[in-house]
């Protein structure tokens, strides 16, 4: 085992593993993380705590994912390369991993100008892939990235990564998959799928480099609970695919409550086919703002309960 | 070259309020190329400010010139007669040029009215982008000639991000996503196994983060 984590222990188990998304608040109140992690509690292998997600100013996830500890709940750390330098980063990484965090996702993060804090100056010292690079340094050949060694401890974590299929260059990202996969990557979860097909093409590419025998991947979902959400994220969220179908398939429904459960259909029909793609280890929901509905969703997909491992 | 933005004029008149008698120095170097800083802006910001100034009731006298380059000593130790009289320099040159005025001249202050903001080439005429970010350790070689430092807006050097999409950067949709551009011409020169490395993380202290550099050519030191 690397880390030792339960997501580690469900997917090298064969397992089709879950994680779920729970945002961190945007002040000081731990039980915005506790009431949060009750919709995650026993239903998932981890809880992806998200790194000032758009570069919004929120609880930090590192301390988030300590509360969420507390209460029984696996957190998967996100950390983003916009706020940190090297320094920082590695710092954090032996703070997490000694508050008992065994999963880290490397992603570069959401530029400045999308959040609350336009003005700020960005870091950039290395990128996700280098990221993700450092980390397995830290945790297989015990050394620092300036070659230092840990002589003792060193932080085990399962390390993660994101990959967006539906972004540009098409073909060439499979190549940078691979990327990430040779830096150390052991598990990838991709940008939220509405475009199965595209998907699924990408899937396919992913297979035949063999990628999906060397690396973990999840399905990102998110359930939507109008057509506006979809419609924003068309056009306004660079490299995302939401084909029209489906917005005018939520479109038709009038009542809130019955547009909701459209939403719930449409989330447990992409489950089903993205679990018939090859190469497709388990998903990740990310149901923004609607946290709650994770384990509805998880009981009806039949994903639930979570396997012993 | 070096590529710079006038200042607001509300800017520029006030912060030389309190004078009555100013130089106002532009540059014959990349500053006239992009409209900025030449003999003509020069001439067309001191009439604004006289005529400003007019409309305010204190008048300003403007000695106007133009160095073939602010940013040499040989050719602003030129102006020291002209400087006895004034009572700033308002200089229209890049900040390079700022400064160097300002220590070969320690006793007049010297102000900037440009605001200078990056190393690059006019495109099309006058529109001027962004090409290098002067970071000491060039990988233009391996980058099919685009510059992922000064051109990705997180500057990644195993781009793109996920946020690339149809050929434009997610930060603003009319510009260039740095690393579409990098893929597309290694894919046309046959060379897209340049990006199958992992490329390490780059040491910064060749750019800015080592405080101010300095660069010598041996072979010219007298
Ligand atoms: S890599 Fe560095 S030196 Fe080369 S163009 Fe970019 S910023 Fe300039
Ligand atoms: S979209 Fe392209 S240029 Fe913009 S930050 Fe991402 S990789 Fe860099």
């Amino acid at each position: 085992m690397k880390s030792g984590s339960r997501l580690e222990k469900v997917l090298t188990a064969g397992e089709f593993a879950v994680t779920a998304e729970l945002g961190p608040p945007q002040n000081a109140d731990p039980e915005a993380i506790k009431k949060k992690a009750q919709y995650c509690l026993g239903n998932v292998e981890g809880a992806n705590i998200t790194d000032n997600q758009t570069a919004i100013v929120r609880m930090s996830s590192i301390a988030a994912a300590a509360i969420a500890l507390s209460c029984g709940v696996e957190p998967v750390v996100q950390m983003v390369c916009r706020d940190r330098n090297r320094i920082a980063m590695q710092s954090d990484i032996l703070g997490a991993a000694a508050l008992g965090v065994k999963n880290l996702l490397c992603l570069s993060g959401d530029h400045q100008k999308f959040g609350n804090h336009p003005q700020a100056a960005n870091v950039f010292d290395i990128d996700s892939v280098q990221l993700i690079a450092m980390v397995k340094r830290m945790r297989d050949d015990k050394q620092f990235l300036s070659g230092d060694e840990i002589k003792e401890h060193e932080p085990r974590l399962f390390i993660g990564a994101v990959e967006n299929p539906f972004a540009d260059p098409f073909e060439y990202r499979v190549l940078r998959l691979g990327k990430k996969v040779e830096a150390g990557a052991d598990f990838i979860q991709t940008q939220c799928v509405f475009d199965v097909e595209k998907f699924a093409r990408w899937m396919d590419m992913v297979v035949a480099e063999g990628l999906h025998e060397k690396v973990y991947i999840m399905a990102g979902l998110t359930p939507v609970r109008s057509h506006k959400a979809l419609e924003y994220m068309k056009t306004e969220v660079a490299g995302m695919s939401i084909p029209d179908e489906l917005i005018k398939r939520m479109q038709a429904v009038e009542d809130k409550e019955a547009k909701k459960e459209e939403g719930i259909k449409i989330c447990l029909e992409m489950i089903e086919q993205v679990r018939k793609i090859k190469g497709v280890a388990g998903i990740h929901l990310m149901p923004i703002g609607w946290e709650s509905i994770t384990p509805v969703i998880l009981e009806r997909a039949g994903l639930l309960p979570r396997p012993e491992v | 070259m070096i590529v710079a933005d006038r200042k607001p004029i509300e800017e520029i008149l006030n912060s030389i309020k309190e004078y009555d008698k100013i130089m106002l120095a532009g540059c014959g170097g990349c500053v006239t190329i992009c409209f900025s800083g030449g003999a003509k802006a020069v001439e067309l910001l001191a009439s604004q400010i006289k005529m400003a100034r007019k409309k305010q009731g204190r008048a300003i006298e403007i000695i106007e010139c133009t160095p073939e380059r602010q940013c040499e000593y040989e050719f602003i130790d030129q102006l020291k007669d002209d400087l006895k009289s004034v009572d700033a320099v308002l200089s229209i040159a890049c900040g390079v040029g700022v400064q160097a005025m300002s220590e070969r001249h320690p006793d007049t202050i010297t102000i900037p009215g440009l605001n200078t903001k990056f190393m690059g080439y006019p495109i099309e005429h006058a529109l001027w982008d962004e090409r290098c970010a002067g970071c000491g350790d060039c990988v233009l070689e391996w980058t099919g000639g685009v510059c992922p430092i000064a051109r990705c807006a997180k500057k990644l050097l195993n781009g793109p991000c996920g946020g690339s999409a149809n050929g434009k950067c997610e930060v603003d949709k009319d510009v260039d996503c740095a690393w579409q551009l990098i893929y597309d011409r290694l894919k046309k020169l046959g060379r897209l196994d340049n990006l199958k490395q992992v490329r390490q993380p780059k040491d910064w202290r060749t750019s800015t983060n080592a405080g101010q550099r300095k660069t010598k050519f041996e072979e010219a030191m007298l």
